[in-house]
C-alpha cells in the first residue's frame, strides 16, 4: 500500500480472506457501479518521496518573499511579526499536543486540559473578564459569536460596529449575518475615533476596536449603549500596557492572538480570542475546560458546561463551534508564561516607542501627514503623497514590507498603516524612514 | 500570593513526580515566584520613553496584568510533564469515530514550518506572495478532483465553519431565485437523524429551520419519509456519506434526483469522505455543495482540538457566490492575482483560511498522490471490516452490513446482561493503552461505540485493540465502572465541574465557588 499505510500484500490478502472476501474492490460493493470511479481514479499526479514532496514545497516556498532580513517587516493591520521564542516551537509543538484532538477522554486528555485551563486563566487575567472559552478559529471569528451571544442576551438584532474594527473582520460579520438577519450599522471613524448614532434602533451589540484599526485607542465609554453589550476587540499586546476593557464595562472581550506565539503564517491557523463577564457563561460558544476532581478526589480538569453545544443541542446549540484552535491556544499560553508579568509590559512599552519613534521619522518626510491625533500604541496610520499601494510596492525593492495599503478603502482618508513591534531596532526604523523618504518623492 | 494559595509549590522543582507518582502537576499560577522571568527582549536602541510619555495617563493599567512568572527552565519542565499526561495519536492507536485519527506525517510538519511559508504576511502584495498563491490554486484544484467539484474556497477554518459556509452558499442560491420572482421562500433544510451535531446547529445559523429524517432498517436514510418531507420550501438536504453509521448511502442518486427535482441542493458533510478517496466522488454521486476535514482526512494534525481546515467546493453553478477573494492567473497569462466571485457571500475568515494547515495538506497529498488516496481509503475500508467482523459475537453490531472506513458497535446486551454500558468500555479501553472510540452517537444507536481504526493502523496493532475489546466485553460492568485506574487521573467527575464551575484558577481561589447563573449547568 502507499506511503502512510502499513500492510503488506499477504497482510492484505490474508486479512480479506478472513472476512470472506477475495479482493480490495469487494470493500466497495455497497457502492453503486455506476458512481465508482474508472480504473484510471483520480487524476492526479502519483506519489512522490517525502523528499520530492518536500522539494516541490521549497520550490513555492522559494516564490515568496517571507519577512525577515531581507524583508523587514512595518506591516500589522491584524497580523504582527513578533519575536517567538525558541520554547514556544519546542513545547507547543510536542507530538503530544500536535496529534491529540478534542479531549473527550479527560483522563487521557489533562495535559491538553490543563494547558487550556491556564490559557482561559490568563486571558481573563489580560482582558479581565471573568470567563474565556479554548479559543476560536481567529479575530473575525471571535466578533462574529461576541454579536451573535449579545443578539442573543438581549434580544434586540441591530448590532453597531465601529469601523475601527478590522475591514476583513466586519466583512465575516457581514457575511454571517445573512443567516442570522442581525442587522448591522456601521460607525465611521472621523479623526482616528468611532463617530456613534445618537438614534435609531436600540441596539444589542456594540462593537468597537481596542486600539483601532488605524492604531487609535479610543475612548471605550463613549461606545457604551444603555441595554446593550459592550463588545470589544482588543489588541491582546496593547493590553500590557492599557487598562483592561472591563474597566471600561466590557461584557465581552475578543481579539486576535496571533502575536502571542504565532508566526505570520500567511494568515492562519491564528487564534480567536473570546472572554465574558460570567452573566454570559450559558451562551459561550465553544469549548470551556474547567477544574473538578476525580474518583479519588484529585485535582482534574474537562470540558464543562456541554451542554451549550452543538453535539448536545444540536439545532438550540448557541454556536455550532466544534474543532478549534487550541494548538496556537497552547502556543500563546507558552508565549505569555515565557513573557512573565514584566515581559509583557515590556512588550508593549517597546512597540509603543518604536511606533513613536517611527511616526515621528516618517512624519519628518514632506508631504506625508498624520491621519489622526489620537494616541496610538503599536501601530499608526499616515497620508502620503502616492498610494499606499505604491509605497509597498517600491519599498519592497527597498528591503522593506512598508504596512498595509489604505487607500483603496476609502473609508479611512489615509494611504499607508504602519506597525512597529518589539523586533524593530532603531537602525532599522532609521533606514525605513529613509527609504520611505525616497520612495514617496 | 500566599504561599497557601501557591502549595507551597511556588518556583517549581524539576522533577518527574506527577508523571510517576500520579501526583497532580502544579498550574503555572502554582509555580510563579513574584519576580522571576523567562523572558529577555531584543535591544532596540530605540529611546526608553516612559508609558506616560507615551500614552494619556488615562488609559494605562494601574498594575500589570497578572501573568505568570516562571523561569524558562521551569516552563520547560511544566509543560514537558504536561505532555507526559497526554494521549496522542503518535502514542497509540486512537479509534475515535467520525474524527480519522491517522498517523499525520513528519513530512507536512517540515513543510508548514519552512520559512518561506510560515513567514509571509498576508497582506503583503500578490507580486511578493506568488508561490502561496500557486500552493492555493493547486490544493484547490486537487481538491476539486478529490471530490468532483468545479471551484473551492479554502478559508473555512474548520468543518463547522465549511458547514456554515455551504449553507450561506445555498441560502444566495435560493434567495437570488427567489427575488428573480416565482420561486417561494425556501425555509427548511433536511438533515438525517444519525446527523453530527454541528449540521443542525450550522442549519441554525444559516437562518435555516431542521427537518429530521429518519433512518430505516438497514441504517440509510429511509428514501420515502425523506419523499414526503420534500416540497418546494425545501432549500436542501444535507448528508454524510458514508453516514455516521459508517454505511454508504446505497440510494443517493436516487435521493439526489429527488432532492433537486424540488430545487433543492445538495451539500456533503465531508467527515468520512476518507472512506472513498478515489474510489467515487460527491460530485459524481450528485451533491452540490463539498466541505472537507482537512484534518481528518488529509493528516493535518489534530492539535489537542484544532487547528483544522474545511474547505468549501461546490459545482459550477454555485461558483459565483463562493468566498473571496481567491487566487486566480492573470489575463494576460502572467502570475497569480487575488480575485473575488462576482456574487460572493463575502469573506469567512480574517485572511486566507489556516494556511499553515493547507500547506500541510498539499503535501499529503503530493506525496501520497492519485495512487496513495486510493489505497488511504482502501486501508480505511479494510481495517474497518475486520475489526467489525472480529467484534461480532461480543458486541452488538446494530447494523452488521458491509462497512465502509468506520462501524458502531453497541453494549446494549452486555448493558442488561452484566450493566457494561459503552462508557465503561471507553474508560477500560484506556487502561489497555488505546484511546477510547466515540461514545453515544450517533444518537440513533444505543449505547453507541463508534469504531474508525483507520488505514494507519498495522494488522498487529488491529489485533492487540480487538483482544483488549474483546476482553473488556467479557467483564462486568460493576467492575468496569471504577476505571481507569492506570491513567494520570481516574474518572473525573464531569458533573461537579458544570456544578461548580471553575473556569479559571483564579476563580478556584475563591471559596466558596460562586453559583451558576440560573439554568448553567451541564
Amino acid at each position: 500500500m502507499g506511503h502512510y499505510v502499513p500492510h503488506t500484500d499477504a497482510e492484505i490478502a490474508a486479512m480479506l480472506a478472513s472476512i470472506g472476501l477475495s479482493s480490495v474492490d469487494e470493500l466497495f460493493s455497497a457502492i453503486p457501479e455506476a458512481l465508482r470511479l474508472a480504473s484510471g481514479g483520480l487524476d492526479l499526479a502519483p506519489g512522490l518521496s517525502e523528499f520530492d514532496a518536500l522539494a516541490r514545497m521549497e520550490d513555492l516556498a522559494a516564490r515568496n518573499r517571507p519577512v525577515g532580513r531581507d524583508l523587514v517587516c512595518f506591516a500589522g493591520g491584524g497580523a504582527y511579526d513578533h519575536d517567538v521564542p525558541a520554547v514556544v516551537r519546542r513545547l507547543a509543538f510536542r507530538s503530544e499536543f500536535v496529534t491529540s484532538y478534542t479531549p473527550y477522554q479527560p483522563e487521557v486528555a489533562q495535559g491538553v486540559l490543563q494547558a487550556l485551563f491556564e490559557y482561559q486563566t490568563l486571558v481573563c487575567r489580560l482582558t479581565g473578564m471573568d470567563v474565556a472559552n479554548a479559543s476560536l478559529y481567529d479575530g473575525a471569528s471571535a466578533v462574529v459569536e461576541a454579536v451573535n451571544l449579545a443578539v442573543a442576551a438581549t434580544g434586540r438584532p441591530a448590532v453597531w460596529l465601529s469601523q475601527g474594527v478590522h475591514p476583513h473582520w466586519r466583512e465575516v460579520v457581514r457575511t454571517y449575518a445573512r443567516g442570522t438577519g442581525h442587522r448591522l450599522l456601521e460607525a465611521p471613524l472621523a479623526g482616528g475615533r468611532t463617530v456613534w448614532p445618537s438614534g435609531g434602533e436600540p441596539p444589542g451589540a456594540v462593537v468597537v476596536a481596542y486600539p483601532n484599526y488605524l492604531g487609535c485607542v479610543e475612548d471605550l465609554q463613549a461606545a457604551r449603549r444603555e441595554g446593550a453589550l459592550l463588545v470589544v476587540a482588543a489588541d491582546p499586546v496593547a493590553l500590557g500596557l492599557l487598562r483592561p476593557p472591563s474597566d471600561h464595562g466590557a461584557d465581552v472581550v475578543v481579539g486576535e492572538g496571533q502575536p502571542f506565539g504565532t508566526p505570520l503564517s500567511f494568515g492562519g491557523p491564528y487564534l480567536g480570542l473570546f472572554a465574558c463577564k460570567r452573566d454570559h457563561v450559558r451562551r459561550l460558544p465553544g469549548r470551556l475546560v474547567g477544574e473538578t476532581v476525580d474518583a479519588e478526589g484529585r485535582r482534574a480538569y474537562v470540558t464543562t458546561l456541554r451542554t451549550r453545544e452543538q453535539d448536545i443541542r444540536r439545532e438550540k446549540a448557541s454556536s455550532n463551534v466544534c474543532t478549534n484552535q487550541t494548538l496556537i491556544a497552547v502556543a500563546c499560553t507558552v508565549q505569555l508564561a515565557w513573557l512573565g508579568a514584566a515581559g509583557l509590559r515590556e512588550l508593549a512599552l517597546q512597540c509603543a516607542r518604536g511606533t513613536r519613534y517611527a511616526r515621528e521619522a516618517l512624519l519628518r518626510i514632506d508631504g506625508v501627514t498624520a491621519a489622526s491625533d489620537a494616541p496610538v500604541v503599536r501601530e499608526f496610520a499616515v497620508r502620503t503623497p502616492v498610494s499606499g499601494e505604491a509605497v509597498v510596492e517600491r519599498m519592497a525593492d527597498e528591503g522593506f514590507l512598508a504596512g498595509v495599503p489604505l487607500t483603496g478603502s476609502g473609508e479611512y482618508g489615509a494611504d499607508l498603516l504602519v506597525a512597529v513591534t518589539e523586533r524593530r531596532t532603531r537602525a532599522e526604523i532609521d533606514a525605513f524612514a529613509a527609504a520611505f523618504e525616497k520612495v514617496v518623492r | 500570593m500566599t504561599a497557601a494559595a501557591a502549595g507551597g509549590r511556588a518556583g517549581g522543582r524539576a522533577t518527574s513526580a506527577p508523571l510517576v507518582g500520579r501526583e497532580d502537576e502544579p498550574t503555572l499560577f502554582e509555580l510563579s515566584a513574584p519576580g522571576r522571568r523567562a523572558a529577555h527582549l531584543r535591544r532596540t536602541a530605540v529611546p526608553e520613553w516612559g508609558a506616560e510619555e507615551l500614552v494619556p495617563a488615562a488609559h494605562l493599567r494601574a498594575v500589570p496584568a497578572a501573568m505568570a512568572e516562571v523561569s524558562e527552565r521551569d516552563l520547560v519542565a511544566h509543560f514537558t510533564r504536561l505532555t507526559h499526561r497526554q494521549f496522542s495519536v503518535d502514542l497509540g492507536a486512537y479509534p475515535l469515530g467520525s474524527c480519522t485519527m491517522k498517523y499525520n506525517p513528519k513530512l507536512c510538519d517540515d513543510a508548514a514550518a519552512l520559512e518561506g511559508l510560515a513567514a509571509v504576511h498576508p497582506a503583503a502584495p500578490a507580486a511578493l506572495t506568488q508561490g502561496w498563491m500557486e500552493l492555493l490554486a493547486a490544493l484547490e484544484a486537487a481538491l476539486c478532483e478529490v471530490t468532483g467539484m468545479h471551484a473551492a474556497t479554502l478559508q473555512p477554518p474548520a468543518g463547522a465553519a465549511g458547514e456554515l459556509t455551504g449553507l450561506l452558499l445555498m441560502r444566495a442560491w435560493h434567495d437570488e431565485r427567489h427575488a428573480a420572482g416565482g420561486a417561494r421562500p425556501r425555509t427548511r433544510v433536511i438533515i438525517p437523524d444519525s446527523a453530527h451535531g454541528t449540521n443542525p446547529a450550522s442549519v441554525t445559523l444559516g437562518g435555516y429551520q431542521v427537518t429530521q429524517v429518519p433512518s430505516d432498517g438497514r441504517g440509510l436514510v429511509d428514501v420515502a419519509a425523506l419523499r414526503e418531507r420534500l416540497d418546494d420550501d425545501v432549500a436542501g438536504i444535507m448528508l454524510t456519506n458514508p453516514n455516521t453509521l459508517g454505511l454508504f448511502e446505497e440510494d443517493i442518486v436516487e435521493i439526489a434526483r429527488a432532492v433537486h427535482e424540488v430545487g433543492g441542493l445538495l451539500y456533503y458533510d465531508g467527515a468520512n469522505l476518507n472512506a472513498i478517496l478515489g474510489v467515487t466522488r460527491p460530485g459524481d454521486m450528485g451533491f452540490d455543495i463539498v466541505h472537507l476535514n482537512l484534518h481528518k482526512t488529509f493528516a493535518v494534525p489534530h492539535g489537542g482540538g484544532g487547528p483544522g481546515a474545511g474547505p468549501v467546493a461546490v459545482t459550477e453553478r454555485l461558483a459565483p457566490y463562493l468566498p473571496g477573494p481567491r487566487p486566480e492567473r492573470s489575463a494576460d497569462g502572467g502570475g497569480w492575482r487575488w480575485a473575488t466571485p462576482e456574487r460572493s457571500i463575502g469573506r469567512v475568515h480574517s485572511w486566507h483560511g489556516n494556511a499553515l494547515a493547507l500547506a500541510r495538506a498539499y503535501s499529503y497529498i503530493l506525496a501520497n498522490g492519485g495512487d496513495g488516496l486510493r489505497r488511504v481509503a482502501e486501508g480505511a475500508v479494510l481495517n474497518a471490516n475486520w475489526l467489525r467482523h472480529r467484534l461480532r459475537g461480543v458486541y452488538d453490531i446494530p447494523f452488521d452490513r458491509p462497512s465502509m472506513h468506520e462501524f458502531v458497535a453497541s453494549t446494549a446486551t452486555l448493558k442488561r446482561r452484566r450493566g457494561l454500558r459503552a462508557l465503561d468500555v471507553a474508560k477500560r479501553l484506556l487502561e489497555e493503552g488505546f484511546h477510547a472510540p466515540t461514545v453515544y452517537f450517533p444518537l440513533i444507536v444505543e449505547e453507541a461505540l463508534m469504531i474508525e481504526p483507520t488505514e494507519t493502523e498495522s494488522p498487529q496493532t488491529l489485533e492487540a485493540l480487538a483482544e483488549a475489546l474483546v476482553k473488556i466485553g467479557g467483564e462486568a460492568g460493576e467492575e468496569a465502572h471504577h476505571a481507569p485506574r492506570t491513567t494520570p487521573v481516574g474518572r473525573v467527575d464531569e458533573a461537579r465541574a458544570a456544578r461548580r464551575l471553575v473556569p479559571t484558577w483564579d476563580a478556584g481561589q475563591a471559596p466558596p465557588p460562586q453559583p451558576l447563573p440560573p439554568g448553567a449547568g451541564g
